[in-house]
């Protein structure tokens, strides 16, 4: 399979804090990987050494097959890489309409930086229509996001990045503190993800909301990655398993 | 179509209405003045000089920031101006000069507030005293006479009376507001202080230079200021050291009545537009309805606190809906 994704020897301190040891990550195309594992395991510091936020101290880092230099590594990089991360609180502007928040940063302009206002809005229209599925719930490119759902927000984010032509989405703990309802909208948004030959690392707690959708598992114990299953080898009851045992060692 | 465009536009549609209904009641209490053109003629010479201030101020809040300094910019740019003028008689080279020294105390605000740190609150009142202070030092306590200045050619351009009535300040204030109200509804830099404002987190995610556009808005305030500031020289044909005090509540309280948050995120040009007329015939509808001066202040704090009240609660209307 070919590799999106893959880190070697990976290593990241802060201070005296060892928060990455020896990390050997790859994520593949089409896949999607659910990173597990409990509080300050590292899922979080893997993930911003991989979108540019905290490049790795020590190790190597290939995306799409090119070799990443990094010490230069940025998020600025990452995103022309086609990385990109959706954050539960951080991805939308609250007070903004959609349509905006769709192109922020990534604006169709005219030579004097002037926004093609009718074309962007056709565009994201057709974003929340045909990309998210967000048809007939009211929602239009001049709704504004503070009257969307926890997860209609988390579709929004999920539908831009996919747009952009992002390859890799990176979705960080984003169903956190959402209704069940809710919880099942953005699975439905990582199943989409996929069918449109995208890839996408998951970070959870929960693994019972990811199951269904991952391809495969990794879990980081204290800095290291300490399992990595795909799925069609362990049931969900196994899964838990080697959470608690990994929980019952420390 | 008209019921879409009310409904997205309700502060706008709600603060112009405010704006009719005072000159209606006006109109009913002083029928001679508010019927007739000279009132509205005055009302365009005098507007503009706060006005212009509250349109650059509208993006500083919308960006999530404050400036206090404007007064105190004012008066150094005022005294910087005709300092100038007196001493090359040039009116243009003094104009410029003037809105260098704007350019420089948005850079100092920018300085202190993107790179350093220090909360635009807090750093915009250390200016405000900073200018003031240096700008009392400077003049010695003594105005500037300037009375050549109604001969030059740019004092026409800038406050002469087109066709003999309109005064120029109150093309510029409309020409400044269209200018922009087009950066922030159709330009990509207006898009940036909208989510600077909102969500820097956000922003910066979405790859704004965060940094760079806050120093923008904190020079287009420094320039602006300025060039109000040589409006009130230009009109007035003097600069005194006391210039630019008293506007500081005009200022808020046209951008808060137009509906700007001081939350920042959301704002409108047009609604400070309109919220700058409105403070600017109040005093003078007052006076002439019959009403002793000291009313003004008490009707503006009614009109402030009610303004910024409905909007309050429409939104929460909003939200819930």
């Amino acid at each position: 399979m070919e590799n999106l994704i893959r880190m070697k020897g990976g290593f990241k301190n802060f201070g005296e804090i060892k928060a990455l040891e020896d990390i050997n990550f790859e994520l593949h195309k089409n896949e999607v990987v659910g990173l597990l594992g409990d509080n300050g395991a590292g899922k979080s510091t893997l993930i911003k050494s991989l979108t540019g936020v905290y490049p790795i101290d020590k190790g190597e880092l290939y995306i799409k097959g090119i070799k990443i230099d990094i010490h230069r590594y940025s998020v600025k990089e990452a995103r022309k890489y086609g990385i990109e991360t959706v954050y539960q609180e951080r991805s939308l502007g609250d007070n903004q309409p959609l349509w905006r928040n769709i192109f922020i940063g990534r604006h169709n302009t005219n030579c004097f930086g002037y926004i093609k206002v009718k074309k962007e809005k056709e565009e994201a229209l057709n974003i929340l229509t045909n990309l998210i599925g967000l048809k007939g719930v009211g929602i239009s490119p001049d709704s504004f996001v503070e009257t969307l759902s926890g997860g209609e927000r988390q579709g929004v984010a999920i539908g831009r990045a996919m747009y952009f032509e992002s390859d890799i989405i990176v979705l960080d703990e984003p169903t956190t503190a959402l209704s069940l309802k809710e919880v099942n909208k953005v699975l439905n948004f990582v199943e989409m993800i996929k069918k449109n030959g995208k890839s996408c690392i998951y970070i959870t707690h929960n693994i019972y909301q990811i199951y269904s959708v991952s391809d495969r598992f990794v879990i980081l114990d204290r800095g290291k990655i300490v399992g990595n299953y795909m799925r069609q080898d362990l049931s969900v009851e196994d899964l838990s398993n080697k959470l608690m045992m990994h929980a019952k060692s420390e | 179509m008209l019921k879409t465009f009310f409904k997205k536009n309700i502060l706008q549609v709600g603060i112009f209405f405010v704006l009719i209904a005072l000159l209606l009641i006006f109109m009913a209490l002083s029928p001679s003045t508010f019927l007739a053109g000279r009132i509205y003629i005055a009302f365009m010479s005098t507007i503009p000089f706060a006005a212009i201030m509250a349109l650059g101020l509208t993006l500083v809040i919308i960006s999530g920031d404050m400036d206090l300094s404007f007064p105190s910019v004012m008066a150094i740019s005022g005294f910087v101006f005709s300092s100038t003028f007196l001493s090359t008689n040039n009116a243009l080279i003094a104009l410029i000069v003037a809105l260098i020294v704007g350019m420089a105390a948005g850079i100092i605000n920018g300085l202190l507030v993107v790179k350093i740190g220090v909360p635009s609150i807090i750093a915009t009142i250390g200016m405000q005293f900073f200018w003031r202070g240096l700008t009392t030092l400077l003049c010695e306590g003594m105005s500037k006479n300037i009375v050549p200045i109604r001969e030059t050619i740019t004092h026409k351009i800038l406050v002469g009376r087109i066709g003999g009535a309109i005064p120029s300040q109150a093309i510029w204030f409309t020409v400044i507001a269209v200018f922009l109200w087009s950066l922030l509804n159709r330009h990509a830099f207006g898009d940036s202080v909208r989510f600077i404002g909102d969500n820097m987190q956000t922003a910066k995610i979405m790859g704004i230079n965060v940094d760079t556009i806050r120093f923008l808005i904190f020079i287009q305030m420094g320039v602006l200021t300025s060039f109000s500031g040589v409006l009130v020289c230009f009109e007035m044909a003097n600069w005194w050291p006391t210039q630019g005090e008293g506007y500081m509540l005009l200022v808020f309280a046209s951008v808060f009545i137009g509906g700007t948050s001081v939350f920042g995120g959301r704002g409108t040009i047009i609604g400070t537009f309109i919220g700058a007329i409105i403070i600017g015939i109040i005093e003078a509808g007052l006076i002439i309805s019959g009403f002793s001066g000291f009313w003004t202040r008490l009707i503006y704090g009614v009109i402030i606190v009610t303004s910024v009240s409905v909007y309050a609660i429409m939104t929460k209307k909003k939200l819930m809906s």
